[in-house]
């Protein structure tokens, strides 16, 4: 970390924008920390899943009287035993009308399981390791049925199909274009060079450390059910909690209390979310499940396996025509999350790069596999990756210089805002909003040496060694829409609370937006006391994904804390007898300059700047403002010190990054080791260094594994074959670099803050100049031309290509 | 409930294996029944109440689980609970200091930002803290092979080392 960390800011500096050490980690360094499995409810069951050893077969019986007879065992359910509104499917979350079948989870198999790990029945029992002892006596009769593993195999005619409701594997397909394509690839009208590649990454589930961890409890008395989840999207959970319930919307709570990150994988809402909550409703007892790591591997959404065909036009001069390509989505078995890995997939393509015209197929298959939803990057990994490495290819093609290639053609600042020709996800073109592009690819060539690194091989060289260096771009839409809402109160003990439907797995959200209140309030983040996702604390929310949570649920901060701040000023003036001034409505108005004049916020009061010594406290304030029988309040002000906000971007902000590193190669092992990592992006304002640099570095570390060490493994029948940490490898502290920043701060004109959000684009470009300085240092160790096309690049496939 | 899904009276099947252990948990005697096949960590978590310890893949990778046995960083989703009969345990709970501030390792944590989630951090903390102890003047490439042992999905590893190397220095500037 570059950013020195501090309690609280320099003298005459803000809260934001310095770098603050968290509010979160005292508890956090001592155990004290709340995660799910560490709450303990009285009379609570333990869950266990019976889950299908098959890729696809049908259900012919379940037979559980031997788990029943276990002492210790409450009970056992399937489908049939759920309420009736749990026996549909899971709702799609964002159902998209080019997926033709778009089936979602049951909460519990009805009569035929469609990925290993499916869930067909669930254990409930006085303690986890007797649930674990009637898991294994549940006897399930299966018919086995062939399943598709591969999703190119899954398009061929004669495939088998993923489910039995299907005509075939096709779930849906899309064409997106813009701009003349044929006309750019016609070498009558200035086409130079085409260059054609396929391209495939491999999926591999998110693995927070913390896994999965779901308990509900329902109080029959009052009707209430409350859900504590290690989640992502706490108000979308309740959604679907309301639905497949069919519950009072104002009976169902959902929390999520510390959670052990999250980077995707737990936004989902699975069959086991519906069944915990089933199953506390139908015993009357709370119920908790913890998933273990082998039903993570299982059953936890992964991302990233696409196959990219992508074919590259470009002019005499190198500069880029156009992009044709074929994408194939390997979506496994169910569309929790409708298409919307593969749309980002495809829309990230063009970067930061002029595409003048782009024509893209996308072909979304049902495989036999855990869905694909999500996974830190969202898709962008994989589009970044095709087109860096198109670029590479044309560049060895043409016998330019990688970054140059690149150079020539970059948006340029006086293009912003930049609309690229595509429609977003949120709807609206993507249009990028501010950046400069050649100046952050240069300040990261800078940083690395690009320059001197010729000198840098030779002389390695001299002495045995492989050096490769390379670099990769990337814009990554962040900031999502529509809203995340913020709630600021003045509690009549004088401390401020915040609520907000986001989540946090990890990014500090609770010391960000404390910072940011902060600043308005004129009060330490000692102060504060943020509540983070708790249905009961805002009535409406969305989630923590698509780094998304500054943008939005910060400049509702923001916004909120100053109308508090309008309060403040309005009552304390009314209480200290400050001249009359018009104050219009202080609830809304923002700050009122008259005021603002006469009075000043400082360490929890409001003080007249003529006389320091008259003042009166945030806590007296409140409790005024919060109503004092028979007392009027002043002209404009409305109750209770407190303000809502739910802010809305008018569209996404763009962040934009380029990665370059320098890598050794070893022939023999084909082991790797990063010299030097830089990292130069723009991410906006910066409301806290410290955690941004956190982001970055962590980001970076999960594109290293996906780029030459997490290979999520299934063979023909769609058996998972890498269910351990020791069989599919997480970057360990030794294959990490310290990653070396450069922030360049553009502010966003989108929202009040600037922020654009960071919590993807170190994983975004990783494999892509991971996987370009490996092919650069081994280019001369091959008598043809040697050119990469998959991530991950394993050591052991290194080696093959070698002795090819 | 329905009748099919209900408990089906009247099966005896072996009894549990019980049996009892007596330790020390930061510093404080502990003396319980338990099952034999009880891992210390749930033994721990939740027989014991003390949450601080995670688990992350209970097949010994992670390293989310150490804790210190007689000083000694162990595994404790691959340790019975009856297998530390007479010893002394070790927890993220009993790391900071007598008067409840934080230890020198644990605010380095804080000041370098090497804990995220928190997830990982007990095992982290354990394990830190035994080679500091035995390496009180280590080098980065030292402390990152004594943590290659403990993942974390957070952080990128970064902050932790600085966070250990910060912290052997101040430990090295305390003593006399
Ligand atoms: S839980 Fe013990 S090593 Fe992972
Ligand atoms: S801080 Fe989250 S796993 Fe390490």
């Amino acid at each position: 970390m570059t950013a020195a960390a501090r309690p609280s800011p320099e003298p005459g500096h803000a809260w934001v924008g310095s770098p603050i050490q968290r509010l979160e980690d005292h508890a956090l360094l001592t155990g004290q920390g709340h995660f799910v499995d560490d709450l303990h409810l009285p009379g609570m069951l333990h869950a266990c899943f019976v889950r299908s050893p098959h890729a696809h077969a049908r259900i012919r019986g379940i037979d559980r009287q031997r788990a029943l007879a276990l002492p210790g065992v409450h009970a056992v359910l399937t489908w049939a035993d759920l309420p009736e509104a749990a026996r549909k499917r899971v709702p799609v979350l964002l159902p998209n009308p080019a997926i033709r079948d778009p089936l979602n989870y049951w909460v519990l198999a009805k009569d035929e399981v469609v990925y290993v790990g499916d869930p067909v029945a669930m254990v409930l029992a006085e303690s986890r390791y007797i649930a674990e002892d009637a898991e294994a006596l549940v006897e399930v009769d299966y018919e086995v049925l062939p399943a598709v593993s591969h999703a190119l195999e899954a398009l061929q005619p004669a495939a088998p199909r993923a489910h039995l409701s299907v005509q075939d594997n096709l779930a849906g397909k899309l064409n997106m274009a813009y701009g003349d394509v044929a006309a750019a690839f016609d070498p009558a009208q200035g086409a130079a060079h085409v260059v054609r590649e396929t391209y495939w990454q491999n999926r591999g589930a998110a693995h927070a450390m913390e896994p999965r961890s779901y308990l509900a409890r329902h109080d029959p008395a009052t009707g209430e059910l409350t859900y504590w989840k290690a989640g992502q999207a706490p108000h979308l959970d309740r959604k679907n909690i309301i639905e497949l319930l069919d519950w009072n919307p104002e009976k169902v709570r959902v929390i999520h209390p510390d959670v052990g990150g999250g980077f995707g994988g737990k936004t989902i809402f699975y069959s086991e979310d519906g069944a915990v909550c089933a199953a506390a409703v139908l015993t009357g007892r709370p119920v908790k499940w913890i998933e273990d790591r082998r039903e993570h591997f299982l059953t936890a959404t992964q991302e990233r396996d696409q196959w990219w065909e992508i074919e590259l036009a470009l002019d005499d001069q190198a500069r880029i025509r156009g992009v044709r390509l074929v994408m194939t989505h390997d979506n496994g078995a169910y569309f929790p999350w409708g298409i919307i890995t593969p749309y980002i997939a495809v829309t990230t393509v063009p970067g930061p790069y002029v595409v003048p015209a782009m024509d893209i197929d996308l072909r979304i298959v049902h495989t036999n596999k855990s869905p694909a939803t999500p996974v830190r990057g969202a898709g962008r990994p994989q589009g970044v990756f095709a087109m860096e490495r198109i670029l590479d290819k044309a560049a060895q093609q043409l016998g330019l210089d990688r970054a140059e290639l690149r150079r020539r053609n970059l948006v340029q600042p006086e293009q912003m805002p930049y609309s690229v020709g595509f429609i977003y996800r949120d709807g609206k073109p993507v249009r990028y909003d501010s950046g400069d592009y050649p100046a952050c690819q240069a300040s990261a060539l800078a940083a690395i040496d690009w320059q001197g690194f010729a000198q840098r091989k030779a002389a390695a060289r001299a002495e045995g060694r492989l050096l490769g260096i390379a670099l990769a771009n990337y814009v990554e839409g962040t900031g999502l829409g529509p809203f995340e809402g913020a709630t600021v109160r003045v509690q009549q003990t004088g401390r401020v609370s915040i609520f907000t439907g986001a989540s946090a797995q990890g990014q500090g959200h609770k010391t960000t937006l404390a910072q940011i209140c902060a600043d308005q309030l004129g009060i330490a983040i000692s102060q504060i006391d943020v509540v983070l996702a708790d249905t009961a604390g805002i009535s409406m929310g969305i989630g923590t994904f698509a780094s998304r949570i500054v943008v939005n649920a910060g400049s509702s901060t923001l916004l909120a804390a100053r109308a508090v701040r309008s309060k403040l000023l309005a009552l304390a003036a009314h209480e200290l007898g400050v001249a009359a001034v018009s104050m219009g409505d202080a609830g809304l108005s923002g700050a009122v300059p008259g005021l603002e004049q006469a009075l000043e916020l400082v360490d929890g009061s409001v003080r007249l700047r003529a006389d320091p010594q008259r003042g009166i406290s945030f806590a007296a304030l409140a409790r005024i403002a919060q109503a004092m029988p028979g007392f009027a309040f002043p002209e404009g002000v409305s109750a209770g010190l407190e303000d809502t906000q739910y802010f809305s971007p008018a569209q996404s902000t763009y962040c934009n990054g380029t990665h370059a590193v320098e890598l050794e190669v070893d022939p023999a092992s084909g082991g790797i080791r990063i010299l030097r990592y830089v990292v130069a992006h723009d991410s906006g304002k910066l409301i806290n260094p410290l955690l941004v640099e956190g982001q970055v570095q962590g980001g970076v570390a999960h594109g290293l594994g996906n780029a030459w060490l997490e290979y999520m493994h299934y063979d023909a029948q769609s058996q998972p074959l890498t269910t351990t940490f020791a069989d599919y490898l997480l970057p360990m502290a030794t294959d990490v670099p310290r990653v070396e920043m450069i922030h360049l701060e553009s502010p966003s004109p989108l929202n009040p803050l600037g922020a654009k959000g960071a919590g993807e684009g170190g994983t975004i470009p990783a494999a892509a100049v991971i996987v370009s300085a490996v092919e650069d240092a081994l280019a001369d160790q091959v008598a043809d031309r040697l050119h990469f096309t998959t991530s991950p690049l394993l050591p052991q496939w290194i080696v093959q290509r070698l002795h090819a | 409930m329905n009748s099919p899904a209900v408990h089906a009276a009247g099966v005896t099947p072996n009894a549990p294996d019980m049996r009892r252990v007596s330790l020390r948990v930061n510093g404080k005697p502990y003396s319980a029944e338990v099952e034999s096949r009880t891992t210390l960590v749930d033994f721990l978590r939740h027989s014991l109440l003390l949450t601080g310890t995670h688990v992350g893949c209970e097949h010994g990778v992670c390293g989310a689980c150490t804790i210190l046995i007689d000083g000694r960083s162990a595994r404790s989703c691959l340790t019975l609970a009856v297998q530390v009969e007479g010893c002394d345990i070790t927890t993220i709970e009993g790391l900071a200091n007598a008067d409840g501030s934080l230890s020198i390792l644990q605010q380095a944590l804080s000041e370098k930002h090497g804990l995220q989630c928190g997830f990982c951090t007990p095992g982290m903390l354990t394990t830190l803290s035994e080679f500091l102890r035995d390496h009180p003047a280590p080098s980065e490439q030292q402390v990152r092979e004594a943590i290659s042992g403990n993942l974390c999905r957070c952080t990128g590893y970064q902050g932790i080392v600085e966070a250990a190397l910060l912290a052997a220095s101040r430990i090295a500037a305390d003593r006399p």
